[in-house]
């Protein structure tokens, strides 16, 4: 039993495999509806994440535990100068675990060094976001084993934490990772050393449809306008970097695209149709894998 | 412990203080500012830089009189400087010699270089950072720092 939820990094692979499996087993309807019956999950989100957020709660209401928030007063406690310490060890006292959301990295970290409950990283800044890595490999996971497959990464690679965690957890597995970003938005050196030290094969690409063509996953990020000095510029490259039906022609029949949501331009909206199309999937997902971390925490 | 001062003292012997030898050539000014000594501080210093080295060709040596270095102070040093030794001088003698190591977690040592780092903001921690072969890694926000050690040590 785990006590914080911080990092994928700190998640062996037979803790992973064994929360993937407590998420299928929930997802088949195997589960206490009243485990966390007398439990309460204080829910602090330091900056909007409705989709996380709203997760969060189904996940809570499922096991029939009860949710409390700072309503709009986590804005106005951030205004006075509350410190983000303060904070928790305040609502330490309330709630039996805290689910956080904050733009500062690290700040889960924190969080659980003056927490005296368990407390479950729902994204800090750029930072970790471990529960939707775990929703990720769940998604994979559904449609193939996660050994000796190849797994993509499209998109900003430097900012797009996601992607970076995605892979960090894929370490623990037979995979071989391909990247393709635009010029500017690589995967930062530092993570692909790490990555490789873990012994991961990385693939470098820069042509989108010989990257496309040797995937068994295909993970899409967004490309962020305000990384771009004007909207022109960004278009030249959203364009060339989009996922299409006339691309994924040329993939495996079997390959799936996933995305973390919100998307704007980069899948075609056509694609939802096609069998490939996995991320509202992905999105449903995020109930029983939260589902699964919250007994894992709580009970 | 106690051993004659020797070569050591040889440019201008202390009564009491710090000799903090074997320091990479050309950062003994780092090591002073590490220290918090500036132009305003009103410790009696002798810097010598680039002094000839059996060991390693060059070296810098400080001197600092009226005041002993406490080990957090050494373990800053050995970020920039890892081959120095502290010699602890007490009249006249050296009493005390030790070397330096990196520790392998530094607490409240040096910033992170990322703003966007909850150990930059007014929180009640201190930085907090493993030290390994990539560089220093931050443990709040998982940041890297390999260059500018010395710009970042608070
Ligand atoms: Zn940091």
């Amino acid at each position: 039993m785990r006590q914080h939820i911080i990092s994928i990094k700190e998640f062996e692979k037979a803790e992973i495999d064994a929360l993937l499996d407590r998420a299928a087993a929930i997802d088949e309807g195997n589960y206490d509806h009243k485990a966390l019956e007398d439990r309460i999950l204080g829910v602090l989100f330091f900056e909007p994440s409705t989709r996380t957020r709203m997760s969060f709660e189904a996940a809570m209401a499922r096991l029939g535990g009860a949710c409390i928030d700072m309503g709009g007063v986590e804005a106005s406690s951030v205004v006075k100068g509350e410190t983000l310490a303060d904070t928790i060890r305040v609502v330490s006292g309330y709630a039996d675990a805290i689910v956080l959301r904050h733009p500062k990295e690290g700040a889960a970290q924190l969080a659980s060094e003056f927490a005296s409950v368990p407390v479950l990283n729902a994204g800090d800044g750029a930072g970790q976001h471990p529960s939707q890595t775990l929703i990720d490999l769940y998604t994979i996971r559904q449609a193939m084993p996660l050994e000796g497959i190849d797994v993509g990464l499209l998109g900003d690679l430097r900012y797009g934490r996601t992607a970076h965690s995605l892979a960090y957890a894929l370490t623990q597995y037979d995979v071989t990772i391909h990247t393709l970003a635009p010029e500017g938005l690589e995967m930062p050196p530092n993570v692909v050393e790490e990555l490789r030290e873990r012994g991961v094969e990385i693939v470098v690409h820069d042509e989108i449809k010989e990257f496309t063509r040797g995937l068994d996953v295909m993970y899409v990020t967004r490309i962020q306008r305000e990384r771009f000095p004007d909207s022109a510029s960004y278009y030249a490259v959203a364009s060339s970097y989009r996922v299409t039906p006339e691309l994924l022609a040329g993939a495996r029949e079997q390959m799936i695209v996933l995305h973390p949501l919100p998307r704007v331009d980069e899948i075609d909206p056509r694609v939802d149709a096609l069998p490939h199309a996995k991320y509202f999937q992905q999105a449903r997902n995020g109930v029983p894998i939260r589902m699964a971390l919250l007994l894992e925490v709580m009970r | 412990m106690k051993e004659e001062p020797g070569v050591l003292l040889q440019i201008s012997p202390i009564r009491n203080g710090t000799v903090i030898d074997h320091i990479t050539a050309g950062e003994a000014l780092n090591v002073l500012k590490i220290l918090g000594i500036t132009g305003t501080t009103d410790e009696c210093l002798s810097i010598a830089t680039n002094v000839a080295s059996e060991k390693s060709g060059k070296k810098d040596i400080v001197k600092i009189e009226e005041r002993e270095l406490c080990a957090e102070e050494v373990d800053r040093i050995a970020l920039i400087a890892p081959h120095a030794t502290i010699n602890i001088i007490r009249d006249y003698l050296v009493c005390e010699k030790m070397g330096v190591e990196i520790p392998q977690v530094l607490l409240g040592v040096v910033r992170c270089p990322n703003p966007g780092c909850i150990s930059n903001t007014n929180e009640p921690i201190k930085s907090r950072f493993e030290v390994t072969k990539r560089g220093l890694h931050c443990l709040y926000c998982d940041w890297y720092l390999k260059d500018d050690i010395p710009g970042h040590i608070i």
